[in-house]
């Protein structure tokens, strides 16, 4: 008790603890809208890529030549890279299974797997029959299905949102994106 | 400092359609910092491919505007709803949304508003003044000194920044591995490229940008929408009294000196900034028993430093050509897209852009304080807007503008595979913030660790005997060694509590 009846008088002693506070209440305020955390198994996958990304770069980088130091070749610094990202995923998987960052994959995560899927179909398709169609596509599916929108107001959105790009690329900045009409 | 090429840096801000660009891009960033999802810099990612088509300075002027504009904005949803629309206004949530619920939203919006535009417009007079003389001495950096600042960034961005940091360290490191993709530059050998002829030129930086925090928040916010809708206390009487004015001017104050101070730093910028001024106000208060419950220094301080912040990180960006933090690396790659090479000699070469730039913040900071006042009813309504009507719209403009910088298809598909990687990189708790800059300053850093390795005769040790490279590389050490000091200390404090305090005054 006597302790803290000496710090009293010296508030700078209660710095530390202040900011750590706060940053904790921070990390609370931000986790509060966050899905549940994936738990260990997520963070080893984690760090089992990032030990594949690091080791796969430390033996490509070495076939492509140190060299010296005076003369450093090709691979040099990507291997030194490389080396790090191993070491540094090698913490992570001894350290880091208890973390609890990592969010878990639910239903939901099926939205932006759709969502992928309709990028790759855009551009896939722009080239061919131009991006007025697939770009109206791309909203109703977004709007309708990934969005729970009515019939009503997809169909007012995603019309107005094409016309206006078609406006806005092709006239207003000038840009030549393929088109249909 | 050139009185001239300042003088004439105005005369370009006030040209009418730098002043719209100006405008245009302040909104923006009002509207994204009050739509709580995309941020700053996955919104100047998304529209980074308009600096293809428009004049430079224009274009670093508006897409400046977003930066500093998602400032203000984030600070409206953080007192009304509780929401905080940035990382950098969360603790305004404590005390503005505690004012909010005593009927006193207008007043912490409306001192948010001046703090804000104090604190940006004291930043920017530093910067008119500091800018000049920093550029002036970087000049004489040669490869070493570039290399030693380039790795105490990225340090520094793994280090300070939110989350675990092993895990930022790998994001990091991960990003300079991307940034040796293609051939090489010294030998012409090709690195990483599995034969493709597309990526032999190396990985696009704004594509991967787009990718990594576009896209990958697109998709992430696709996921964690949730339906609900938000009803925001009522405001009236936006202009504070005079006793809140007294009581909050020396939090302005401070809020200034600090925000200023951290956003330099690498890796500080306006979140680190906001938490410091708070964690200051609450700490010399003479009653920090009021801090949560509603207290106007509460709000002033983090707003005033985020905005000071969010300004002073421009000085590494366009004097060392350093970005210090994710939204800076995004301007970096603008001004590598218009052509134009940031660092010590842009003064100089480029006064157009660099006191455009500098000047356009007077102007946008006195813009965003007219419109945000009166503005915040608007801004209210905005968020009535349902987040499932506005996805397809960014996602839209995310894929046409990636095509538009090439035409090519392949560029999207290089975007998408990265926002599949920023998309799973959150989900495993890896922040994609450190990868993106990392991959900036990596085609920094190993140019110039290659070239001081040449010049150094193959010595590695010379990379920090010369004296400014040897004082970075001190604060390197320092960085890189103070967890393990923490550490070390908090062993010591654990078994007595009376060597604790004594650590204390050593710290």
């Amino acid at each position: 008790m006597t302790m803290s009846d000496e710090r009293a008088p010296r508030p700078e002693s209660g710095e530390p603890d202040i900011l750590a506070e706060l940053q904790a209440e921070v990390a609370e305020e931000l986790a509060e809208e966050r899905p549940p955390a994936g738990g260990p198994a997520y963070q080893v996958v984690g760090a089992l890529v990032t030990l594949a990304v690091g080791v796969g770069g430390t033996v490509l980088s070495y076939g492509y030549g140190l060299g010296t130091l005076r003369k450093p070749g090709a691979g040099m610094w990507p291997f030194v890279v490389s080396l790090l990202i191993t070491a540094l995923s090698l913490a992570l998987l001894v350290g880091g299974r208890q973390l609890a960052d990592s969010e878990r994959f639910t239903r939901s995560s099926l939205l932006p797997a759709i969502g992928i899927l309709t990028f790759l179909g855009l551009g896939a398709l722009m080239p061919a029959v131009g991006f007025e169609i697939p770009s109206l596509l791309l909203c109703v599916i977004w709007l309708r299905f990934l969005g729970g929108e009515t019939w009503r107001s997809t169909i007012l959105v995603s019309v107005g949102a094409v016309a206006a790009f078609y406006f806005l690329f092709l006239y207003g900045l000038g840009i030549p994106l393929p088109h249909l009409f | 400092m050139d009185l001239n090429a300042f003088a004439d840096g105005f005369a370009l801000v006030t040209e009418p359609h730098n002043m719209l660009y100006c405008l245009i891009g302040v909104l923006i960033g009002m509207l994204i910092g009050v739509l709580p999802g995309l941020g700053p810099s996955a919104t100047i990612a998304i529209l980074l491919p308009i600096v293809y088509s428009v004049d430079p300075v224009s274009a670093i002027i508006m897409l400046a505007g977003i930066y500093y504009g998602a400032q203000y904005g984030g600070t409206i949803t953080s007192v009304l709803l509780r929401l905080p629309g940035e990382a950098s206004t969360v603790v305004t949530v404590f005390d503005g949304f505690a004012l909010a619920r005593q009927g006193k939203a207008g007043t912490a919006l409306g001192i948010a508003a001046i703090g804000s535009f104090v604190g940006a417009t004291v930043s920017i007079v530093i910067m008119t003044l500091v800018a000049p003389v920093v550029a002036g001495w970087a000049l004489d950096f040669g490869p070493q000194e570039y290399a030693a600042l380039a790795l105490l960034g990225v340090l520094l961005v793994a280090t300070i920044g939110s989350g675990n940091t092993v895990k930022a360290l790998i994001a990091a490191t991960i990003g300079l591995l991307l940034a040796t993709v293609g051939q090489d530059k010294f030998t012409g050998a090709e690195r990483f490229t599995f034969g493709s002829l597309e990526l032999q030129g190396g990985l696009d930086f704004v594509i991967v940008a787009m990718g990594l925090f576009g896209v990958g928040e697109i998709l992430y916010n696709l996921e964690e929408r949730h339906g609900k809708a938000h009803v925001p206390a009522k405001v009236s009487n936006v202009w504070p009294s005079r006793k809140d004015l007294r009581q909050s001017s020396g939090a302005i104050g401070r809020g200034s000196v600090i925000g200023f101070g951290l956003g330099v730093l690498p890796g500080g910028g306006a979140v680190m900034s906001s938490l410091a001024a708070y964690a200051t106000e609450k700490r010399i208060s003479k009653h920090p028993e009021r801090f949560g419950r509603g207290a106007v220094e509460g709000v002033a301080a983090p707003e005033t430093a985020n905005n000071a912040a969010a300004t002073s990180s421009f000085i590494p960006l366009l004097t060392l050509g350093i970005p210090a933090n994710a939204s800076m690396a995004m301007l970096f790659a603008a001004l590598l897209v218009l052509n134009v090479q940031p660092g010590p000699q842009l003064i100089e070469e480029r006064p157009d852009v660099f006191w455009g730039v500098v000047n356009s913040m007077y102007l946008g900071n006195l813009i965003l304080l007219m419109l945000s006042i009166p503005l915040v009813g608007l801004f209210v309504r905005i968020l009535l807007v349902r987040p499932a009507i506005l996805a397809p719209l960014t996602a839209l403009i995310t894929i046409l503008g990636v095509y538009t910088i090439n035409n090519s298809t392949f560029d999207i598909f290089v975007m998408v595979v990265f926002g599949i990687i920023g998309y799973l990189m959150k989900k495993a708790g890896f922040e994609p913030g450190p990868m993106v800059l990392a991959f900036v300053l990596g085609l920094i850093l190993e140019d110039n660790v290659r070239r001081s390795l040449i010049i150094e005769n193959g010595d590695p040790l010379g990379l920090v005997t010369r004296p400014i490279s040897g004082v970075i590389f001190a604060a390197f050490l320092l960085v890189a060694l103070w967890p393990a000091a923490k550490l070390v200390f908090r062993r010591r404090k654990a078994p007595a509590v009376a060597p604790a305090d004594r650590d204390h005054t050593t710290v």
